[in-house]
């Protein structure tokens, strides 16, 4: 019987080599991933069950970068749990302040992860990996701390969704604005406790970038994993960067489906999904004239050097409207670097942007961004939950950096061709 | 294993920042974060919550962030079990590895209100209205997840494991 692209992954991880949806297996594990938030539970897990060393030190990455550069006390004590966990057991992949980027860029741009891996992460965008045909998903402290100790995780074979993206993008249209859409139209739980396959003409010609950002909203609507099929752009991303040999898989031809989605991509608008859940999403068109107070660009979804260059493309020679905090947040000390060569943090600052060091801060309602009471935001992060980025009572509008940048101009949202013109 | 108690009724989507908000998330126990748990749907939740007491929501409860703190918060606070029409599936594997009882049961939730008191027969997976008097059965858990289940949580499961490995 056909395989999906998910089960053939996780089939070259079972022995035999054979798997189907619903299945319950336990498979080997490639990489283990934890940050200054969910690794302090894990260690506390690891160090019950009576296991000396991690299965492999190599293996084990651990990212201060939630509540790091330490925003109190509190989170100061839990990096340093975790830093002295990760020399105590010889971690090769532990990123100190300075060296560190938002886990989900850090890691594919360091070459830990490649195509075929089995990566599990306590964080629940772990699936952004999946833009790498990497079968990569969240899972909580205590599975983290067991994979850590073991090399291995008890998972069931998701059932798959394949999404069919037809025709050419749209100006200004990226990632973001496909996944938002596809969002709208499953819901945020259109895919829960499955994988969703990403193909079509429309993906065949998406940035690395753009297909990160696909993938790490795959959870979003409630996915265990996001999948994009490696290509020419795959293997000149992950070509000479990967420090592992990688494996090709393919869906078979007659892999069984549980749905397929067909989606006319020449016909999306730049989106905006509004408060207090990722489906509401809305063509930009109508959603222009909300009043902000703040525009995040940045985090694992939209924290790389592509977001951040269709933001300076927006921002060049404008000005930040005068009631707008504009925080750019390179994804990593590489993007930052880049960014800086290539102009884009000169440009950002003279729009009147602030830029941060990288962290997941804002987000989450961490710190480097927090919302007051009635205040709203446009942000290219993954979530508008209620409160998410600050006080209950605020709101937060997702879209990607081509409508912040421009709302950040405009002070209300809008989309790239109204500050255009 | 038995439970009786008082409802805390939710709707769909009740997601992990509205559980245990991430400003909390620089603390990791159950008795800390439980001060915090529901706060910004529900302010009165903590102060009011008895041990006991259950959460009655609908559909994709725990959805969003791989939180551990989630499941923790609500443990802490004393709430006996999670019934909802469906779970996100991170916040089902944590529960299930902390040891916070959860159960799909739609026709028990969709019939269920604020203040109802249920009964719940966790092994059978049996819920009864004591408020209404009427009976649900909730979807059973996969035999590979009762193993975990029956082990009290991924913890002992894999310590057992572990040790019968080595001997």
């Amino acid at each position: 019987m056909g395989m999906t692209l998910a089960e053939k992954i996780l089939a070259a991880h079972v022995e035999p080599e054979q798997v189907h949806a619903d299945q319950f297996i336990e498979a080997a594990v490639d990489v283990v991933l934890a940050n200054d938030i969910t690794a302090p539970i894990a260690i506390r897990e690891f160090e019950k069950l009576g296991v000396a060393r991690v299965f492999d030190p190599e293996r084990v990455v651990m990212v201060p970068d939630h509540f790091a550069p330490n925003k109190d006390i509190k989170s100061a004590e839990q990096c340093l749990l975790m830093h002295q966990f990760a020399r105590a057991q010889g971690l090769t992949h532990y990123f100190q302040v300075g060296r560190m980027g938002i886990e989900h860029v850090l890691l594919p741009e360091q070459g830990l992860v490649g195509p075929g891996d089995i990566v599990v992460g306590a964080d629940s965008h772990t699936c952004t990996y999946g833009a790498l045909a990497a079968f990569a998903t969240g899972m909580g402290s205590t599975d983290i701390a067991v994979a850590m100790a073991t090399g291995r995780i008890w998972m069931r074979v998701p059932e798959t969704i394949r999404i069919v993206y037809h025709g050419r993008l749209r100006a200004w249209v990226g990632g973001k604005d496909l996944i938002l859409y596809t969002i709208g139209q499953i819901g945020v739980g259109g895919a829960r406790y499955k994988a969703i396959e990403f193909v079509g003409p429309a993906i065949d010609s998406l940035s690395m970038d753009g297909r990160f950002t696909m993938a790490n909203m795959a959870i979003e609507a409630g996915g265990k994993v996001g999948l994009f099929e490696v290509d020419d752009i795959t293997r000149a991303y992950v070509d000479g960067r990967t420090l592992r040999p990688y494996h090709v898989h393919r869906a078979d031809p007659d892999a069984t489906y549980v749905r397929v989605i067909e989606i006319d991509a020449s016909q999306i608008e730049p989106q905006v999904a509004f408060p207090h859940l990722p489906e509401n999403a809305r063509p930009v068109s109508q959603a222009a004239g909300v009043r902000i107070a703040q525009v995040v660009i940045g985090s694992c979804t939209n924290g790389r050097l592509g977001d951040l260059s269709v933001a300076a493309n927006l921002l060049r020679g404008r000005q930040v409207h005068p009631d707008v905090r504009c925080i750019i947040i390179p994804g990593s000390q590489q993007v930052y670097l880049d960014a800086l060569r290539q102009g884009l943090i000169e440009t950002f600052i003279r729009a009147g942007a602030v830029v941060s060091t990288p962290t997941c801060g804002p987000c989450l309602g961490g710190h480097m961004g927090v919302l007051a009471g009635g205040e709203r935001a446009v942000s290219t992060t993954n979530r508008n939950f209620r409160g998410r980025m600050g006080h209950p009572e605020s709101e937060v509008y997702l879209a990607g950096p081509a409508v912040a940048a421009a709302s950040a101009v405009a002070g209300s949202i809008a989309g790239p061709e109204d500050v255009l013109s | 294993m038995k439970l009786v108690g008082r409802v805390w009724k939710h709707g769909d989507n009740v997601d992990t920042d509205a559980i245990i908000p991430a400003r909390y998330l620089n603390v990791s126990t159950p008795q800390e974060l439980a001060h915090h748990c529901l706060e910004d749907i529900d302010p009165t939740f903590a102060d009011a919550v008895r041990p006991g007491d259950l959460i009655v929501a609908g559909e994709n409860f725990g959805c969003g962030s791989s939180r551990e703190h989630a499941p923790l918060a609500i443990k802490g606070a004393g709430v006996g079990c999670v019934v909802a029409r469906s779970f996100a599936r991170i916040f089902y594997r944590n529960a299930i590895n902390v040891g916070l009882p959860v159960l799909e049961c739609p026709a028990a939730v969709d019939e269920t209100e604020q203040g109802h008191q249920l009964e719940i027969v966790l092994g059978m997976g049996q819920v009864r209205n004591l408020t209404t008097g009427r009976v649900y059965q909730a979807d059973p858990y996969p035999p590979f997840l009762m193993k975990i289940i029956d082990a009290g949580g991924l913890v002992p499961y894999t310590q057992r494991r572990i040790k019968d490995r080595e001997t």
